[in-house]
This record gives C-alpha cells, structure tokens and sequence, in this order.
C-alpha cells in the first residue's frame, strides 16, 4: 500500500513519528545545551497532525509576530521543515547567553540576529540527523532562512507546499527547560509522501 | 453589518456597513472585488495558482477555493447572486509574497499566484484598480464594503489604505 494522504496515517505511523521526534528533540536539546552552556530537559514531545488553522492558533493566532526558520530537505527525504520560535521563547535563550532579552523582535538587532539563526540551524539540523540516522538514510539541508512576521503568513508556506497532498500538518510539539526557564519549541515537518514512505521502510514499519 | 472572517481558501460578501477581513496573508492572494453601485464587497483568499494544475484533486467546494481560477469564478457568482452587476466589478489585490528566499527559484509560489489572479481577472474583464502586492512579508487585509477600500496591515509596515 502507498499513503496518498497525510490523513491516511494510522495511530502506529504516529507512534514512529512521535518516536523520531523524540530522538530529534534529545540531539536539539543536547545540542542546545552545549550552546547555551546550561543544563537543558525535554519532555516527551508531542507529535500530530494538526489542520493549517488549528496549528495557527496553537501557535497565537494568524496575527501573532514570531520568529520562522524554513530548511528544504533534499537527498533521501524531500520535503521541507518549519521551525518556529515565539518571542518569549527566544528571549529566555538570549537572556541565558548573554543576559538581555530580544525587545523589538521585527527589529533584532545583528548580535541577537545571529544567535537565533544559530539556534534554528542547530534545531534543524540535530532533528534531522536524528532521522537519518536512526533510518540510515542520507538528508541534506539547506542553509535555514529566517523571517519574522505573523505566524499566519509564516505556516502559509508549509500549508501551500501540503495543500495538494492534505489539509493537514505535521506539528512536533516540545518543552525544553533550559536552566530555570520553560522553553515551547515548535517543528512542522512537510515531507513529500513518497520519502515518508521510503521512511517508514526503513524503520520496517509497514503501510 | 459587521466584521466577516475570510479564512484561507474561503471567500465571502458583504454589504455596505459590512468589513472583509482575512489575516496574514503570506504567499496567499487576497483578491477585493467591488460594485460600487450597490456596495456589494466581496473577498476571496486564494493558495494556488490554476486548478488544472492540481494533482489529482477533488471538486469540492473547499477545494475550489483554493485556486485563483475556481476561486474568483465563485466570488463573481456569489456577487452576481446578491445583486452585484459583473461588468461593474473593481478589484484590489493583496498579499502574494514570498515569505522565504529559498534557492529555488521556481518555487516562487507568490508570484505566480499574482500572476494567475491577473490574469483570471483580466478574462472577466475586471481591472484592478489598486494592488500590493509581491516581497517578503505578511499582509492582513480589511476591505471595507461601504468605501470600497482595502486597507493592508503588515507586521514591519505602515498601514496602508487602497
């Protein structure tokens, strides 16, 4: 059997994904940890497949001003990855590192600039080394691009790219805590349907 | 009278009193028609450009909505059903950005949704009186049914009214 459809994918299919997002988020966390020089724990992540307006919402609201990182997959899996990270979230990370929070997020200035695009770099790329690992396949990714807008315009993107394919996405949702503080980190992963099928060969899973 | 949600992929109309609005509009099309005659306004939020271009999609009304073609065909219908006059129709565009510069460049979603509305518009012979349109960032969009104008939001701009 061949999934067509997002909505296809069975309570067990989810279970693996939710797995792989578990991995993903203990290399991000571990990684984070080293950046940020702190201790960093994760809980279990939570992993679904949200409707474009419902994962809008869960992300504040179309109008909500957040911070999106996009990295395009290519090799094995096609597809492409959303990271999205609030405003409060970022600035507990750089009032961590270097003691001041972001005041003006549509505005960062270089330094913080560059510390958050560090972040979803290192985000991205430990989640998907965590997938290409544990199904030993090889995935590139793209140097991740930033924006910061509202997250309605942000998720239009990934719902455009699924649009053919579903109406839905899928949300990896996690908590860090970095130190003391409470971190909300946020992926959607578009995969193209045949490189999640190729996926969960991999892993042995069947359709 | 009142203010009436657009979601994405959805359209709807309105009377003279009556506000249009559709939220962060990325690489999506807000497309504003209106007969000033009659201050009937009507607002479509479109995803993607033909619908002969779709994969294999379904003919729901759902998914008519969500191509410039299917999309701005219903409008003109459900304008024409509530005593909007087509030949009379202006119409405001908004939005059609591209949020991220990937490299690739044919996956320019934005302009190409921009460009298809152009041109659904221009074979209803429908002119387009005011647009803003195109570069890297969100837009929400109030169309106003009583003045016909189209006021554009964005998170790093001026408010602009059209």
């Amino acid at each position: 059997m061949s999934i067509r459809n997002v909505e296809e994918l069975q309570e067990m299919h989810l279970d693996v994904l939710k797995e792989i997002g578990n991995i993903g988020s203990g290399n991000a966390a571990s990684a984070l940890s080293t950046m940020l020089n702190c201790t960093t724990d994760i809980s279990v992540p939570d992993v679904r497949l949200l409707n474009f307006s419902d994962a809008v919402n869960f992300l504040g609201g179309p109008e909500n001003i957040a911070i999106g990182m996009l990295v395009n997959l290519t090799g094995d899996i096609t597809g492409m990855m959303l990271y999205v990270l609030q405003h409060s979230c970022a600035s507990k990370m750089t009032s961590a590192i270097f003691g001041s929070e972001i005041e003006d997020l549509v505005n960062m200035n270089e330094m913080e600039h560059s510390f958050i695009a560090e972040v979803g770099n290192v985000m991205t790329a430990s989640y998907i080394n965590a997938i290409a690992s544990l199904a030993g396949l090889t995935i590139d990714i793209s140097v991740p691009q930033m924006t910061v807008d509202m997250v309605g315009a942000i998720l239009s993107v990934p719902a455009v790219q699924f649009a053919q394919v579903g109406d839905k996405v899928l949300f990896i949702d996690d908590n860090f805590v970095i130190g003391e503080c409470e971190v909300q980190s946020n992926m959607i992963l578009v995969p193209e349907m045949s490189s999640l099928e190729l996926l969960f060969n991999k892993l042995g899973v069947n359709l | 009278m009142g203010m009436i949600t657009v979601g994405i992929a959805d359209l709807n109309v309105g009377k003279d009193g009556d506000v249009l609005a559709t939220y962060a509009l990325g690489s999506c099309v807000g497309i504003c028609l209106y007969d000033s005659s009659t201050k009937i306004a009507g607002l479509a939020h479109i995803m993607l450009p033909l619908s002969k271009d779709a994969a294999g999609g379904k003919n729901t009304p759902e998914n008519r909505r969500r191509y410039a073609d299917t999309g701005i065909t219903e409008l003109i219908q459900t304008m024409s059903l509530s005593g909007a006059t087509a030949s009379r129709l202006t119409a405001k565009i908004a939005g059609g950005a591209q949020m991220f510069s990937t490299n690739s460049s044919v996956f320019n979603i934005g302009e190409r949704n921009v460009a298809a509305v152009k041109k659904v518009l221009a074979a209803y012979k429908v002119n387009i009186i005011a647009e803003e349109t195109g570069l890297n960032f969100g837009r929400t969009v109030f169309f106003h049914a009583d003045t016909g104008i189209m006021e554009v939001r964005a998170a790093t701009k001026e408010t602009k009214m059209l």
